[in-house]
């Protein structure tokens, strides 16, 4: 993967993360966790695993909080 | 086949629901209170002889044919303007009435050319019509004496007579003609509500003056050719008509340009059109119609249609003409070594927003049986998807809640980041109407567009907000409307969920979100905002329409949601006049996203997570649906980069031209090892393809489209597809070279199978439309007339979902090195990327894409109006000419994107909408400097554009 869909990637989940941090507290890594189920190719998903799993660096805190709750793809 | 011959009853119809009954010769009729007679005659079968009446505008009473007897009335009324009353008789034809029409008709006579057998109109002429119909047998002035007619009147020089107006493409005034009924007028301003006509002079020097008594081309007319459509003799005559003749047979269609999905009837001789007249019984348009579906058809015949498919190994090769068969396994055999060689998920499709729903719903189709994935996306990604998503959450389901009839019960009216008069003409002309019968209109955009103050119509209020803002401006408007207790709280208890509102309602309420102090950063003055907050919430029936300026933002699904928290909190749902309206941009743009286009959702918006749709679907295509959401398009172009993509079917979209960033496209492109592109044109992205299969254009397939108020019309084949096979035809060749066995043998047999698993969509069939005309979805056992307005008992998802939105600021910002914000749109005469437009007589109005800039920047900067100026944004640099005007506030600049010379998506970035990766074309940070010329860039991309078209055996065609 390359370093710029890598940034890319950090990007939109820290986009996703904006907006839910704006929605009740209860709600918010639910609903990060929802929408990348939801919406997320499972190669995009794995990308940010990987990313996550090497400790995560540049992603919003309620990403890393909604991760466990994210589904994991199998390994490519 | 024949004509199709509308009734026009002379007046419009009444809204009374008291009904009144006379005797009209004799015969008893009863009507609406307020009917003309004219139309009362007109509904028992009596045709009152008439020139200046028709029922697309108020009657006018100049022309005096029409005149009646009412027994027991003196004189003899003009039964135009005459209403019914109770108990009245009425007679059409006695001796007297019969002497005065034809002393009248000998008047129209005596000053008009006798030239019937070489007029134009010679067939279908109202004035000949009506000689006929009053028996008018000689003219007893001659014609000798003053007239309109002749150049020279015995020798000299008749200073009456006019030569013919020939400067607009499409249609000429042949002032000898006119018998000054001023129907044209009428038209103009009733229908199309320009006013860009008038009649000069007085008495017999009255005529029929476009603008100042200037050319049309040169006046404020907009083509739309409802002056053309009026008029009763050969003035106003389509060139179409002068030059093919008077056509034998119409079929009703639907336009394909915009989303307002105008009915037309194309009228045609054998195979050839003639022209598109509006048809009166169209729902979304009513008999009106703009510049571009009345005229601009053009392409459709153009030399630059590609009618042969072709192939090449690669894109520096020049394109080889192939046969079907030998192009259909040539794909089948790519995208099966591919998927064998990179995987499953390695290959996908677009479907498109231009073609019929039917060949839309094959596509995607194809994608998840054939290719075994769900890699299929479609160009509402980036202009509507955020709708999709926004309207999703809060009401259930991804579509406006109205009809277009509902603005004729509008008080006020929102429209936000839309351009209706440019984008969405004819919807446009209707609510300008409503505004001229005084109902209210609130504008927030950052340019001061047409409707903001035009003819007889000005915004209450214009909120010239900065690019990128609507969230805070909208979040502000709820502030006002919470804060001063304007919420409709009986509406919400009832419909939407009250604990959710109470959390919105404290969070709107924060003092951050009041109007004073947003105004720091959206520019808008505070008074401005709450004027425009209480007048929505107060002022009667409110509608919210919206386009693209809403939802091509970083937060156009935030702002999706406060459009819809708008409107539930005002209690504006569910009935007419109100509502939330998302302004489709693509004529079939509803159509393909109902019809599973999205990567995420099988037709009817049902993910593909869910268990019981895919099975139906799996049941019936009999292989299994993956459970996994594929790639949007820009993931596509990401992972195509990234090397995991690598073939694509593209069908009916450009997305080099269309698609933001236009380098990163290009390298994704190029990356691929099979793009095909299923198009009319060899369009910018065939420049990176290596199979090109023909399209068809929408006269030449049957099929239908659904347009922005969800309403199914239906696409009626004209003529033989030019290149053999409609699209639908090309996707089940393919299907069937890729091993698939499907046999449809009609559009209508695939619209079955939508209407099979698609609860929506249940009882829709082609016997149906034609029976129904158009049904808006959902149609099935509980809607079975379909459903003009939505959540009128109750939402579709149950309770009204209230949704915190936070505004966040886009993080493209201007900064010393890109000053000023660019926004981008659309102008009335162009259409999209312009791939059918440029190829029409359109280019008269708008042969190039020109940048919009405030007088004080271009001053700034040293640039005169017409100067060829540099556009650069980090993303890239074009070149293309200024205009100047005040349209635009200090510190916002506008193009638009019809052509590929100019290319604006170079500068264009990839910052997208957070919930579904929409562009952000509405927010660009740029500097602007004067240029001698096209940048290297326009260069080397021409050079490469020409090269990549090139077809071996065949000259090159110069465009």
């Amino acid at each position: 993967m390359s370093h710029d869909t890598n940034t890319k990637l950090i990007y939109m989940a820290n986009q996703i993360a904006t907006f839910f941090k704006s929605q009740p507290q209860d709600e918010a890594a639910q609903g990060v966790a929802t929408h990348i189920n939801k919406y997320w190719e499972p190669r995009m998903r794995r990308q940010l695993f990987q990313h996550i799993d090497g400790g995560g660096e540049g992603l919003s805190p309620l990403v890393l909080e909604a991760a466990s709750k994210i589904k994991r793809p199998q390994a490519a | 086949m024949s004509l199709i011959h509308e009734i026009d009853y002379g007046t419009p119809a009444s809204r009374s629901e008291t009904m009144v009954t006379l005797t009209i010769d004799g015969r008893e009729v009863t009507v609406p209170e307020g009917t003309s007679i004219m139309r009362a005659a007109m509904d028992a079968g009596i045709e009152v002889p008439k020139l200046c009446a028709s029922d697309m505008m108020d009657a006018f009473g100049s022309c005096r044919l029409c005149l009646v007897e009412i027994k027991g009335r003196n004189g003899m009324p003009a039964s135009c303007t005459t209403p019914v009353a109770a108990g009245i008789e009425v007679s059409t034809q006695t001796p007297r009435l019969k002497d005065v029409r034809r002393g009248v008709m000998e008047l129209y006579i005596s000053d008009h050319p006798l030239d019937c057998l070489t007029c134009a109109a010679n067939g279908d002429c109202e004035l000949q019509d009506m000689a006929g119909a009053v028996g008018l047998r000689d003219v007893r002035y001659g014609y000798e004496g003053d007239n309109h007619v002749k150049a020279r009147n015995n020798g000299e020089i008749n200073a009456k007579w006019l030569p013919k107006d020939e400067s607009n493409p499409y249609f000429t005034y042949d002032p000898a003609k006119c018998i000054v009924c001023s129907r044209c007028v009428r038209a103009c301003e009733e229908v199309q509500g320009t006013f860009a006509l008038t009649i000069g002079g007085r008495g017999f020097d009255s005529r029929v003056s476009a603008g100042m008594a200037e050319d049309f081309m040169a006046s404020e007319c907009v083509s739309c050719g409802a002056c053309v459509q009026a008029c009763p003799t050969a003035t106003l005559t389509e060139k179409s008509v002068i030059e093919i003749g008077q056509p034998e047979h119409s079929v009703v269609t639907t336009c394909a340009y915009c989303g307002v999905g105008c009915s037309f009837k194309a009228e045609m001789r054998g195979e050839e059109l003639v022209r598109m007249v509006p048809w009166k019984d169209g729902q979304a348009n009513r008999g009106h119609s703009c510049v571009k579906g009345r005229f601009a058809y053009g392409y459709s015949t153009h030399k630059d249609r590609i009618l042969n498919p072709m192939v090449r190994e690669k894109i520096s090769d020049p394109w080889r003409e192939v046969t079907w068969e030998e192009a259909y396994a040539h794909v089948a055999a790519e995208f099966r070594r591919i998927q064998y060689q990179y995987g499953r998920e390695s290959v996908g499709g677009i479907t498109s927003s231009r073609c019929t729903n039917e060949e839309t719903y094959l596509v995607q189709k194809l994608v998840r049986a054939g290719f075994g994935n769900n890699n299929v996306d479609t160009c509402a990604r980036v202009c509507h998807s955020p709708t999709g998503y926004g309207l999703g959450q809060a009401f259930g389901t991804s579509a406006g809640t109205q009809n277009f009839d509902s603005v004729e019960f509008t008080d006020v009216a929102v429209i936000i980041g839309a351009n209706p008069t440019d984008g969405h003409p004819v919807f446009g002309s209707r609510l300008k109407k409503r505004l001229r019968e005084g109902a209210k209109l609130i504008v927030i955009d950052p340019r001061r567009t047409d409707i903001v103050r035009s003819p007889h119509v000005e915004a209450a209020y214009h909120l010239p907000l900065k690019p990128g803002t609507n969230v805070a401006i909208l979040t502000s408007i709820a502030h006002v409307i919470v804060t001063e207790g304007l919420a409709d709280e009986a509406f919400i208890r009832e419909r939407c969920d009250w604990s959710e509102y109470e959390d919105w309602a404290s969070f709107v309420a924060e003092p951050y979100h009041s109007p004073e102090a947003t105004e720091a950063y959206t520019g808008v003055p505070a008074d401005l905002v709450r004027g425009a907050a209480r007048l929505f919430a107060t002022g009667g029936n409110g509608a919210i329409y919206y386009g693209l300026g809403v939802t091509e933002h970083s937060q156009g699904s935030t702002t999706v949601m406060a459009i819809a928290n708008l409107a539930m909190v005002t209690g504006n749902i569910g009935r007419p006049g109100v509502g939330v309206n998302p302004l489709r941009g693509q004529n079939n743009v509803q159509g393909s996203c109902d019809m599973g286009s999205f990567p995420h959702e099988l037709p009817g918006y049902r993910h593909v997570s869910d268990d019981a749709t895919r099975e139906t679907f799996e049941k019936l295509w009999g292989v299994e649906i993956s459970n996994e959401p594929g790639l949007r398009i820009p993931n596509m172009l990401d992972a195509a980069v990234d090397g995991t993509f690598k073939g694509i079917y593209i069908q009916g979209e450009d997305i080099l031209q269309s698609d933001p960033d236009t380098k990163h496209v290009a390298a994704g492109l190029a990356a691929m090892e099979c793009v095909v592109v299923h198009d009319l044109f060899l369009n910018e992205t065939a420049n990176y393809a290596h199979v090109f299969l023909p399209g068809s254009t929408f006269l030449e397939k049957d099929g239908t489209f659904t347009n922005a108020e969800r309403r199914i019309n239906r696409v009626r084949k004209v003529m033989t597809p030019k290149n053999g096979y409609a699209d639908w035809e090309v996707t089940q060749k393919l299907a069937q070279a890729m091993g698939m066995n499907w046999n449809y043998r009609h559009p209508s047999e695939i619209m079955d199978e939508i209407a099979a698993t698609t609860p929506s969509f249940a009882l829709v069939s082609y016997d149906y439309l034609e029976k129904m005309g158009s049904v808006q979805w959902p149609c099935n056992e509980k809607h079975p007339e379909g459903s003009p307005i939505m959540h009128v008992d109750g939402f579709v998802r149950g309770k009204g979902k209230f949704i915190r939105t936070e505004y966040v600021a886009t993080d493209e910002r201007t900064g010393p090195r890109f000053p000023l914000l660019l926004t981008t749109g659309r102008i009335l005469s162009q259409y999209n990327v312009g791939a059918q437009t440029r190829r029409t007589d359109n280019v008269v109005w708008h042969a190039e894409d020109r940048l919009e800039i405030h007088p004080h920047d271009a001053e700034q900067r040293g640039i005169r109006d017409g100067d060829w100026i540099r556009l650069a944004s980090r993303a890239g640099e074009t070149t293309l000419r200024s205009l100047i005007t005040d349209r635009v506030a200090p510190g916002v600049v506008y193009t638009t994107f019809h052509h590929p010379t100019t290319q604006a998506n170079v500068i264009t970035t990839d910052f997208s909408d957070w919930a579904t990766n929409c562009p952000e074309y509405k927010v660009t940070a740029v500097q602007v400097m004067p240029s001698n010329g096209p940048s290297d860039w326009q260069q080397d991309y021409d050079e490469q554009a020409r090269q990549s078209r090139r077809i071996a055996g065949k000259l090159e065609a110069a465009e």
